[in-house]
């Protein structure tokens, strides 16, 4: 049957195709990870494909007892956690009152945050508002000046409004406020969104360069993508690189990688049990434009 | 006589609708007004973090003195301007910027759309969801890791790719300082990092069209093929069409971060963009104002160029996104 055939063809090009998009995006990683955890000898002969040659640790050990690397760890974390918090409590609350018709000036406060996805004042700007409020150096700059996202306010808006009208009305018959309904009612009701827009803002906080890169001088302050890209991109290496750990070389190029696997290694671990929440996320704003 | 009568009685109507007017926006207002509280902490970010810098625009017209501050500095009117457009870098940055833009909406753009429909024929569902997870890893990860990972690969000695190349008898290629290779790594590399996370939304689209269109479609002896391009295009054109106005609008949008992280002196000539530039002039000299004016010419051409998109979209399809 001519059909049959012809669709024998299409079967072996779609998944040859879907099986190149998967090696060209996981090799990298992979020889990335095998790199890192290959003996000197191995990595100088380029000798590593996707698993490690001679099992070994040093290079973690070199990459883990470095100050710069933990500390800054640390810093990230702490914006991480203070950032998501801020940003998501503001992108609901702003949510929420947006998608109730009763909000005065409901359509031009639409159009006020809809119309920064377009223009902006750039970076020059905004950075003379963030050092005439004496933020830079301080953990403030890293938090507030990128933190809330005009998309993740309408996704999330989206989300509140495919909330049945009723379930705050009978509240309200109740005696509730807006305010007692957005936290009784609907806050519970939302968790799937919540978490989703709360994980958009955790890896763009966890993953942001440019704030911190700009705003801040002070290398204590310094969060994770700042210090890596010293080591990683400006070959700024950690520690005696040159030096032997035992009896193995550290060789910049396993170092580098290390460093790469140690900083992302919270992503690559939860990202796959997250991408569903993700994804959900993404769709919704999809469906409802 | 008559005439003033009407005049009092429309006037005090006037009043009389002026003051219901009054009375129902106060009444919205005290309706709203926990909603207003609500909205309130937003209202204040996007004051001071979003509309006080496009404010402090004004600062391109003027010789900005960092004592003086915004207000006291003096007025130069367009002299930023002609400074830019005198400027024999300029073309170059423009033109690096714009065909950067250009050359990754044309490659970038169709990327996803092409990986959705492939992954849209996959019928088994374990095997379609694996797929989509591991091609969403390279979104999650940042600019620096994904730009050290490309130096690493790309790297002339110990880098797989060069390896690859060599072994099929090429020559070493020395990709992150020849001006000639900057544009296709970071096309290339912008579309690994993002074909599957694009292709959600896209996959989100076919999911709502009707089957049984394919149903007909395959009575009427339509092949795979035919399918594609007679339900499943039309059926997610509107999604391409919107995400197509705003990828356009973004063309010059050439991020300051990730050219930021690839680029040295010796590739300035084709990596070299708006926003690098912006960067260097403004933070690193210190020429605020100049500085400024660039960016505003930026913005103000990306402004026009969604607004054209828009304007097309809507004239030859029933799409728009205002």
């Amino acid at each position: 049957m001519r059909t049959s055939k012809f669709g024998y063809i299409f079967t072996i090009l779609k998944i040859g195709f879907l099986l190149f998009i998967v090696v060209i995006t996981l090799y990298p990683f992979l020889n990335m990870i095998a790199v890192s955890l290959s003996k000197d000898i191995y990595i100088l002969r380029n000798q590593i494909g996707i698993i490690p040659k001679g099992l070994n640790f040093n290079t973690y050990k070199t990459v883990l007892k470095d100050t710069r690397i933990l500390k800054s760890y640390y810093n990230t974390i702490v914006y991480v956690v203070l950032g998501t918090s801020i940003a998501l409590s503001v992108t609901a609350a702003a949510a929420f009152a947006l998608s109730s018709p009763k909000l005065p000036f409901r359509k031009g406060f639409t159009l006020m945050i809809v119309f920064t996805m377009f223009f902006g004042g750039g970076m020059i700007p905004t950075y003379l508002v963030v050092k005439s409020l004496k933020m830079i150096d301080t953990i403030w700059a890293v938090i507030i000046p990128g933190s809330i996202s005009t998309w993740n306010i309408i996704l999330m808006r989206s989300f509140f409004s495919a909330i049945p009208k009723e379930l705050g009305e009978s509240a309200r018959m109740d005696g509730l406020k807006d305010i007692g309904v957005f936290w009784y009612i609907i806050l519970p009701l939302s968790k799937a969104a919540l978490s989703t827009i709360g994980l958009f803002y955790a890896v763009g906080y966890w993953n942001s360069f440019m704030g911190p890169f700009i705003y801040l001088t002070k290398p204590d302050k310094y969060p994770l993508q700042v210090i890596l890209r010293q080591i990683v991109i400006a070959n700024e290496y950690i520690g005696d690189v040159t030096g032997i750990s035992g009896d193995t070389l550290i060789i910049p190029e396993a170092l580098k990688f290390a460093t790469i696997v140690v900083s992302t290694l919270p992503i690559i671990c939860v990202y796959p049990f997250l991408q569903k929440h993700f994804v959900k996320g993404i769709m919704l704003g999809a469906v409802k434009g | 006589m008559k005439s003033n009568v009407s005049i009092a009685s429309a006037s005090l109507n006037r009043k009389a609708n002026f003051a219901a007017k009054k009375k129902l926006a106060l009444k919205r207002f005290n309706e709203g007004k926990y909603l207003l509280l609500l909205f309130l902490p937003c209202l204040v970010y996007y004051i001071i973090f979003r509309y006080l810098p496009m404010y402090g625009i004004i600062i391109s017209f003027k010789d900005y003195n960092l004592f003086r501050g915004v207000f006291a500095s003096k007025w130069v009117g367009l002299k930023y301007y002609r400074m830019f457009v005198n400027n024999p870098d300029s073309f170059e940055i423009i033109r690096n910027t714009f065909l950067l833009g250009v050359y990754k909406l044309f490659w970038g753009f169709p990327a996803p759309i092409m990986f959705a429909l492939v992954l849209n024929e996959v019928r088994n569902i374990k095997f379609k969801r694996v797929v989509q997870t591991i091609s969403y890893l390279p979104h999650f990860m940042s600019t620096v890791v994904v730009v050290g990972m490309l130096l690493q690969f790309l790297s002339p000695r110990s880098g797989f790719i060069n390896r690859i190349i060599m072994s099929l008898g090429g020559d070493m290629i020395n990709f992150m300082s020849d001006p000639g290779w900057f544009r296709t790594v970071y096309i290339a590399s912008g579309i690994w990092r993002s074909v599957g996370w694009s292709a959600i939304i896209y996959l989100a689209a076919l999911t709502s069209i009707d089957t049984s269109l394919y149903e007909a479609a395959i009575i009427d002896g339509a092949n795979k093929f035919r399918q594609i391009w007679h339900v499943t295009l039309p059926g997610i054109a509107n999604t391409i069409i919107t995400l197509f106005i705003l990828d356009t609008g973004n063309v010059l949008d050439i991020g300051f971060e990730k050219v930021f992280l690839m680029y040295n002196p010796a590739i300035y000539e084709t990596a070299d963009v708006i926003g690098t530039y912006v960067y260097r002039v403004g933070l690193v000299q210190g020429n605020f104002s100049y500085a400024t004016a660039i960016g505003l010419s930026k913005s103000l051409v990306s402004l026009v160029i969604v607004a054209a998109a828009n304007y097309l979209a809507r004239k030859f399809s029933d799409t728009s996104i205002w």
